[in-house]
């Protein structure tokens, strides 16, 4: 499994791993809608910490998410991406729309 | 110069696989590992707009991918025989894209990371996307031209 999703307190937590392309983005897509529809929570955490590499197949999954939850209200946070990543979501602009942060334990500390 | 060609299925998971294909053989060149990040980035986009754009993500396809390495830079095309864009100058625009699900930064991103991007399409015959980087600190040299 290239992601884990689970409830840490009144948010949802997705840590992903490796490497994030379209071989992973329509389970990981699937996977988080269904989460999100079964825990209600309106605050969603990336976990990017153990993420190698992103292409804009990825962005277009967080960013798909951003819409949903932030249309109901809800916040999305960034933690832990590595430079390489970094990189790749500050030319997408998707800082611009999401809070970032070093770690998702930092994340989840201010949210909760 | 120095040339390698790469055939595959048009298929997602074949998209890492044509990553590392590329950042082996350039591996012969002077990129940072940062560049190397960058390189793949690009590589991945064009591939994935082969798979899911030209071909309409049928895995039976074959996507073709020739990587060109010269002293101080680096050509990769990507060819598809699938259905063609229709309008390149719009497909080129930042932020255009068919799918709502996707961002629409595929050639944003390969503009970004590589310093030359030419795009060839036809519809119904397919899409050659050429990306050249140059290498930007020659150190030893790779592959003399003669």
């Amino acid at each position: 499994m290239n992601y884990s999703i689970k409830k840490d307190k009144n948010c949802l937590l997705v840590a992903i791993f490796g490497e994030i392309d379209i071989s992973i983005t329509d389970s990981l897509r699937e996977d988080i809608d269904r989460a999100l529809d079964n825990y209600g929570s309106g605050q969603l955490v990336f976990d990017l910490g153990g993420v190698d590499f992103i292409d804009s197949s990825g962005l277009g999954v967080i960013l798909g998410r951003y819409k949903k939850v932030a249309g109901k209200g809800g916040k999305v946070f960034l933690a832990g991406a590595k430079p390489q990543v970094k990189k790749v979501l500050e030319l997408s602009g998707l800082f611009n729309l999401m809070e970032e942060y070093s770690t998702a334990a930092e994340v989840i500390d201010k949210i909760s | 110069m120095n040339k390698a060609v790469i055939e595959f299925s048009s298929r997602a998971e074949n998209v890492s696989f044509a990553r590392v294909a590329v950042a082996a053989f350039v591996s012969q060149l002077d990129f940072t590992l940062s560049e190397l990040e960058e390189l793949k980035v690009a590589v991945s986009e064009a591939v994935t707009n082969a798979i899911v754009h030209g071909y309409g993500n049928d895995p039976e396809q074959i996507v073709r991918l020739e990587i060109r390495v010269a002293e101080n830079y680096l050509e990769i095309e990507t060819i598809d025989t699938g259905r063609g864009i229709d309008d390149i100058a719009k497909a080129l625009e930042p932020a255009y894209s068919t799918d709502p699900e996707r961002m629409g930064l595929g050639f944003a991103f390969m503009q970004s990371f590589m310093d030359k991007l030419d795009v060839i399409s036809e519809q119904g015959r397919g899409t050659r996307v050429k990306m050249v980087r140059k290498v930007r600190a020659p150190g030893r040299a790779a592959v003399r031209e003669h």
